[in-house]
């Protein structure tokens, strides 16, 4: 019933051809929010008024022609063909038109090319399924996900309606804060395939490639929260790595930085206490789910063919060591976890799969002998 | 060859060999011709039905059917089997058709070269559709392949790759064959700018093909090897750059589009003049707009790429140069407009499919411009509004002019006429349906929809929802055009028909002056006089 509803919804609305049951529902570009992006869509309404010009005037002439020149209406044919002057005129007007174009364009480019004097920097990297974020200046970093809600009633016929999920699909764990009127630049790079960051409101995407370092830059205006996606196909569940970017006063901002440098000192002493094996086992479900549930499913079934099963595995049921190697370093399409996952979270989701998933070695690790494996925070190598 | 097959062609006059061997050994144009553009046919069914599935997993946000793996499959396969597998063939299989019936020829320069190009083509589709059932899935990265994502496909990887080498070499075998055919085998009053713009357009494709297949074997084979044999050409690791496969792969991809599309402008500008009763406005700025797309369609190649971060130089300069396009393009669709202008026009299936593809392939062109623009196709990149884009330019424009095609030599080839009324029917739902399917796709895009997403935020419902509902009009009216063909070639609406076919048609192609059916061979001496009807 619900669904015919919708139906007849969606029909209506292709008859009135606007308006809309979604709230924040768009056609058109938006507006955005820093000077660029505003440069950005009056180009677009330029080219796009142009084109409907444009159209207007030839098929205006088509079905003036399709209508008047029929057979049906006693129309004679008339023989002309090849008109020097007609065809250089068509071809001089158009170039005219683009020189137009060309020129605001060119403005814009340049204006969008020039990184220069940033406040600050922001390294992202893509990773199957999540962005990296590491703040260059102060050294707050970490990584970005697809929120549980959404990632919950995304699985197949998960039987929970996403209208009722807030931000279905474009909502993250933890979203990047940056302050506003500040120009920032970001750096783009990949950890394994090319991924593409884009917040629409900024007015561009950058694609992030494994190897080398691309360079943008925004300066928002107002504060607010703006939503984007990845923008480049990256494996199976490119549709599921949103962006989430939160503008605030540069004073609330600093206030967030100094909230986030305690955070990172209370994770470093969990890190350091003992933890008792179900505390382990209950934490580590839950990192399962949001970092290896996508490949290895929920119930550690794997893909056959493409991502090996958890329950059952050699590895995960044999020498501790190997399987934090694995998990540590990466092989193939599996992502080294070493510096995606805190020291706790590896620690947890070791003990986990263990346990966990129709496994029972019955054995555990702290988070304590995580850290002495664990490849020194990366953002050393960054000061090059 | 001829020296060892004279003695075998010695005896006259054979018509075709019996039963299922006909098909399989066929040297003979319109054979082949028929082959390619059934296979070609089945294909375009094959590939929309991946579409279908893609729809019907998109018609409502959240995951019902599909995973997104699989999803990521259909999306390449969709596109590579519309790509290799239906447009292109078809395209070829008229060209097998009609460019000998056109240029006076009594078959293709190299018949059993042609038979072979043909015969590479079904292993190189089934070698391709074969990946469907292996270990890991069929490939996922889109049809664009781009490393280093596509190096993660399963088994399916290498197959995929030899089915592009074989793609490759039975197009480079038919471009061959086509080149030789025209330059050879015209008849001697078929002077060069006398040839119809079929013709034409196909020799320019056909030069576009030869130099491009082997750039993409080339970046296939790379795949390969890094894959393989521990090369690193896309791999930063190793020295390499994955941007590199980018620039090879649309050095080919550029043009391919243009293969696609310049056979299109050829039927369209051999159509409309016959119903519009007129000559053709600019016959010879139609040949030089089709050279001048052919060009520049090798120097605009990473406007798909303003993304990926190059210097400002490159987007500056692929900027300028694509919206270059524009002018030939333009030159064009003016063309067919003035050619309208002041006729005496009627509306058979054939002009109104082709009447339909001028006005749809001018809104693809109008947002190719837009994306043409480098800092507004930052936003407009990778997302459904490209999807809009180059749907329009594909479906409404070749498609369409392919439909426009087999209405229009369908009773020529069969010697019956077709059901205009249900043909006019298939026409309706089609172009009405087109644009349900794929107009709300530029808004999907600008409002923020990327492409390649199995499952959206849910302000991209509606709009998707009436996508979905497009497509599932317009795919199975599709159904109408195979029942339609069936019933002709069973004997039509019973009138026969006469060798114009059409009024005033043998004024426009030398294909007219032949009987409806043409004999099994057609020009065994070449024709004295040709039409010049479009000077």
């Amino acid at each position: 019933m619900k669904k015919t509803k919708q139906l007849f919804a969606a029909l209506t609305l292709m008859v009135l051809g606007l308006g809309s049951a979604q709230a924040d529902y768009t056609l058109d570009l938006m507006r955005g929010v820093t000077v660029i992006s505003n440069e950005v869509y009056d180009l677009h309404i330029l080219i796009l008024w142009i084109c409907i010009f444009i159209g207007i005037a030839v098929f205006g002439t088509m079905f003036y022609s399709i209508y008047y020149h029929r057979k049906s209406m006693g129309h004679k044919a008339e023989q002309f063909h090849e008109n020097t002057t007609v065809e250089i005129i068509w071809t001089i007007i158009p170039t005219i038109i683009l020189v137009g174009m060309a020129i605001p364009a060119t403005k814009t480019m340049l204006d969008m090319d020039d990184s220069r004097e940033a406040e600050m920097s922001i390294k992202v990297t893509g990773w199957q399924w999540k962005w990296e974020y590491e703040y260059m200046d102060n050294g707050i970093h970490f990584f970005s996900s697809l929120d549980e809600a959404s990632n919950e009633a995304r699985q197949k016929n998960s039987g929970i309606d996403p209208r009722s999920v807030p931000h279905y699909l474009l909502n993250v764990d933890k979203p990047l804060v940056v302050p506003v009127n500040t120009k920032i630049r970001f750096l783009f790079t990949a950890a394994d395939v090319i991924h593409s960051w884009w917040v629409p409101d900024l007015g561009w995407k950058k694609d992030t490639v494994p190897g080398f370092i691309n360079e943008s830059w925004t300066d928002i205006k107002e504060v607010g929260t703006y939503r984007g996606q990845c923008a480049e196909l990256c494996g199976k569940d490119h549709g599921f790595m949103p962006i989430v970017v939160i503008a605030k006063e540069k004073a609330d901002y600093d206030a967030w930085v100094e909230e986030q440098k305690t955070l990172a000192i209370a994770e470093a002493n969990a890190a350091d206490k003992e933890w008792a094996v179900d505390e382990l086992i209950a934490k580590g479900e839950t990192v399962y789910a949001n970092n290896c549930a996508s490949c290895h499913m929920a119930d550690g079934a794997g893909m056959p063919g493409t991502f090996p099963a958890i329950s059952g595995s050699a590895v995960v049921t044999g020498d501790m060591d190997s399987q934090v190697d694995l998990m540590m370093n990466g092989k193939g399409m599996m992502p080294a976890f070493g510096q995606m996952l805190s020291a706790v979270d590896f620690a947890a989701v070791s003990t986990f799969i263990r346990n966990g998933l129709g496994n029972s070695v019955g054995d555990s690790i702290q988070p304590s002998a995580i850290q002495t494996l664990q490849p020194a925070s990366t953002e050393e190598d960054d000061d090059e | 060859m001829s020296a060892v097959t004279a003695e075998h062609d010695d005896h006259h006059d054979h018509g075709p060999a019996k039963g299922i061997l006909r098909w399989i050994v066929t040297t003979n144009h319109k054979d082949i011709g028929t082959l390619y553009l059934v296979f070609a046919l089945t294909m375009f069914f094959v590939g929309g039905s991946m579409a279908l599935i893609i729809r019907a997993e998109l018609f409502e946000p959240g995951m019902q059917f599909v995973d997104p793996q699989f999803f990521n499959s259909m999306t390449t396969m969709h596109a590579l089997v519309m790509v290799f597998g239906a447009v292109m063939p078809a395209f070829v299989g008229l060209a097998n058709w009609m460019i000998p019936m056109m240029i006076g020829a009594p078959d293709m320069a190299l018949p059993r070269m042609n038979n072979m190009s043909f015969w590479m083509l079904v292993a190189g589709i089934l070698l391709l559709a074969s990946t469907l059932f292996m270990e890991g899935g069929a490939p996922a990265a889109g049809w664009t392949l781009y490393p280093p994502l596509v190096l993660q496909t399963g088994t399916a990887l290498p197959f995929a790759i030899f089915s592009v080498h074989l793609l490759g070499i039975s197009s480079i075998m038919g471009a061959i064959n086509i080149i030789a055919t025209i330059f050879n085998m015209r008849a001697p009053a078929m002077t060069l700018m006398k040839m119809p713009l079929f013709v034409w357009t196909w020799l320019i494709t056909a030069f576009l093909l030869i130099a491009i297949m082997p750039v993409f074997a080339g970046a296939v084979t790379m795949l390969l090897t890094d894959r393989f044999f521990d090369t690193s050409f896309f791999d930063a690791a190793g020295g390499g750059d994955p941007v590199l496969y980018q620039h090879i792969f649309w050095f080919f991809g550029h043009p391919e589009v243009y293969v696609m599309i310049l056979p299109t402008f050829g039927v369209a500008s051999t159509i409309i003049p016959v119903f519009a009763r007129k000559p053709l406005f600019g016959y010879a700025s139609m040949v030089y707009a089709t050279a001048a797309i052919a060009f520049l369609s090798f120097i605009v190649w990473a406007h798909h790429m303003f993304t990926v971060g190059m210097p400002i130089a490159g987007e500056l300069y692929f900027m300028y140069a694509t919206m270059l396009i524009a002018i030939p393009t333009g030159v064009k669709i003016f063309n067919w407009t003035a050619t309208m202008w002041k006729g005496s026009m009627t509306f058979e299936a054939p002009m109104l499919f082709s009447i339909a593809f001028v006005v749809l392939f001018t809104l693809g062109g109008f947002t190719g411009l837009m994306m043409a623009i480098a800092p507004v196709d930052f936003q407009y990149h990778d997302t459904y509004f490209i999807v809009a884009h180059f749907h329009y330019t594909l479906v409404p424009a070749s498609i369409f002019i392919l439909m426009a095609a087999g209405y229009y030599w369908l009773p020529k080839w069969t010697g019956n006429m077709y059901d205009e009324r249900l043909a006019q029917l298939h026409f309706w739902l089609s172009a009405i349906s087109v644009n349900i399917l794929f107009f709300p796709q530029h808004f999907l895009g600008l409002a923020g929809m990327p492409r390649r997403i199995p499952d959206y935020a849910v302000q991209f419902a509606d709009w998707n929802m009436i996508s979905s509902i497009g497509a599932f009009i317009y795919g199975p009216s599709q159904l109408i055009f195979v029942y339609i063909v069936y019933k002709t070639i069973k004997g039509g609406t019973g009138e026969k028909v006469t060798d114009e076919v059409w009024e005033g048609a043998s004024k426009h192609g030398l294909e007219w002056t032949l009987p409806s059916p043409p004999p099994y061979h057609t020009f065994t001496t070449p024709p004295e006089k040709v039409p010049t009807e479009h000077f």
